[in-house]
């Protein structure tokens, strides 16, 4: 029988959940690297076993860890004692050295800060991994202040594909609330040379020759809070989700409104339908059915909570624009968490699952694609992150 | 051999206990100390000082013999008691919240 595996990054630590194939009996094991902001745990489509980790500190920056077993034991890559003094790397899998030239040679190191100035670029944490669809080894790294990282050794070193913040709108992105992060990164499956990043406060973003140039993808978003409501670039996008059978369709939970697009991020237009607030930060698609689309609606920017004290998943069976809410085994009273943007995501068994965490620690689960839900658990650190491993 | 004190969380990282022992070829300074034990554990690479401009990250200081050295030029010379192993060099995180 087929078993999940749930990767959960937390404020205080990593968890990884497992179950068999009903999704009804749990184990839990954890905390790792306690104490610490686990921004994002992924693992990689080639090699199951093989998990990268982004763990981080307010104190003492960003580390990366790697694990090559499913998540039983740890290692920062590059990153252990020195048998030989001088010979081994130098810790750099926590090295993100922004390219401070642009394609052309001209310098790129400043964005639009708060108060409208310009202000330099400056790494503080990696808040999305995205291990590649072919190869273990290479992964994906995107970080606050927004960029974009490759590594193609394990996550021993990395490089910044530069062309990204070179293209020319990077003096115009701003950081959103949670910092300016580039926290989205959707590899399509049928085209190598494709990427799509997201990037709070700028907006979506698009490759189509593996990341050495860029453009943004933003027509048809429509945000009041900024100068010009249809810019370019400055929308603060929170979170956008593909399903791989049709990597040209796109939906996306703007800070206000979901969005789809059926033609790379050429053009959007909002499906928010009725939901009864299109504010939120998930947005998920369920894995066997391509118009089925999941968002937990959230008061408003300011009000990071539940309408009413009840957490509600939303459905949309039709790719937006009509939606249902989702209930059942939810608490539908006195319920003020907020669900943070990569913390939702799906199974591939043959009846879909959906998990989603919470800023209160409760790992929601629902083995029959939103119907019924449980908590796996209840009382873990602030939930920041979860990815969903099905396994043979 | 000087003598490092890490905080908790950077001794979970580079799986020691207690203080770190460590060669530093003369002269003693912070930065002589800090590559040393860079040089010993990798991992601690950025964790200390910023991997780019080799500076202090904001919420550490450094101590030693009871003075607060975490202002002073990292050429400066150690107290001589830390370079001869009899008082161990302190990394601390800054308490920040309470």
């Amino acid at each position: 029988m087929s078993t999940v595996r749930v990767l959960v990054g937390t404020r205080k630590g990593a968890f990884v959940l497992t179950a068999d194939g009903k999704r009804d009996k749990w184990d839990v094991s954890g905390p790792f690297f306690a104490g610490w902001e686990i921004y994002h745990v992924k693992g990689s489509p080639v090699d199951p076993n093989r998990l990268y980790a982004s763990q981080s500190s307010g104190w003492f920056g960003q580390v990366i860890q790697r694990s090559d077993d499913g998540g039983k034991s740890w290692e920062a890559p590059g990153g252990g004692i020195t048998a030989t003094p001088g010979e081994m790397p130098k810790g750099e899998s926590n090295k993100f050295a922004y390219d401070t030239s642009s394609p052309d040679g001209s310098p790129l190191h400043t964005h639009q800060w708060y108060d409208g100035t310009q202000h330099p670029w400056e790494f503080k944490r990696v808040w999305h991994l995205e291990p590649s669809l072919h190869d273990p080894d290479t992964v994906y790294a995107g970080v606050e202040d927004a960029g974009l990282f490759r590594s193609t050794n394990g996550g021993q070193s990395w490089s910044e594909l530069a062309g990204l913040r070179g293209h020319g709108t990077g003096p115009r992105w701003q950081p959103g609330a949670g910092g300016m992060c580039l926290h989205t990164i959707i590899l399509d499956p049928q085209d190598p040379e494709r990427i799509y990043v997201a990037i709070s406060a700028a907006g979506a973003f698009r490759t189509d020759d593996g990341g050495k140039t860029w453009k943004p993808t933003n027509r048809g978003l429509f945000s009041q809070y900024i100068p010009d409501p249809r810019a370019e670039v400055g929308h603060c996008v929170h979170h956008m989700a593909m399903h791989p059978s049709r990597p040209g369709v796109l939906f996306m939970q703007k800070h206000w409104d979901v969005m789809r697009s059926d033609n790379a991020g050429d053009d959007w237009r909002e499906v928010s339908g009725n939901l009864p607030t299109d504010f939120g930060f998930v947005v998920d698609v369920h894995a066997h059915e391509p118009e089925t689309v999941y968002v937990v609606p959230i008061k408003s920017d300011s009000e990071h909570f539940p309408l009413e004290g009840k957490l509600r998943v939303y459905r949309s069976k039709s790719g937006g624009d009509e939606w249902e809410p989702l209930t059942k085994g939810l608490p539908q009273k006195d319920c003020y968490v907020n669900v943070l943007r990569d913390a939702m995501a799906v199974d591939s068994l043959d009846s879909c699952g959906v998990y989603f965490g919470t800023t209160g620690g409760q790992v929601f689960v629902s083995p029959d694609g939103g119907d019924n839900w449980s908590a796996i658990v209840q009382s873990l650190p602030a939930v920041l992150s979860m990815e969903v491993q099905t396994l043979p | 051999m000087i003598r490092v004190v890490l905080p908790a969380h950077l001794r979970t990282l580079a799986r020691v206990d207690g203080e770190v022992s460590i060669e530093v070829p003369a002269p003693v300074t912070q930065r002589s100390v800090l590559d040393s034990l860079e040089r010993q554990y990798p991992v601690l690479c950025g964790t200390i000082r910023d991997h780019v401009t080799l500076e202090r990250r904001p919420f550490l200081r450094f101590f030693a013999c009871e003075e607060d050295l975490s202002l002073e030029s990292p050429d400066t010379p150690l107290p001589e008691k830390v370079a001869s192993g009899d008082e161990p060099f302190l990394i601390v995180g800054a308490i920040a919240g309470g």
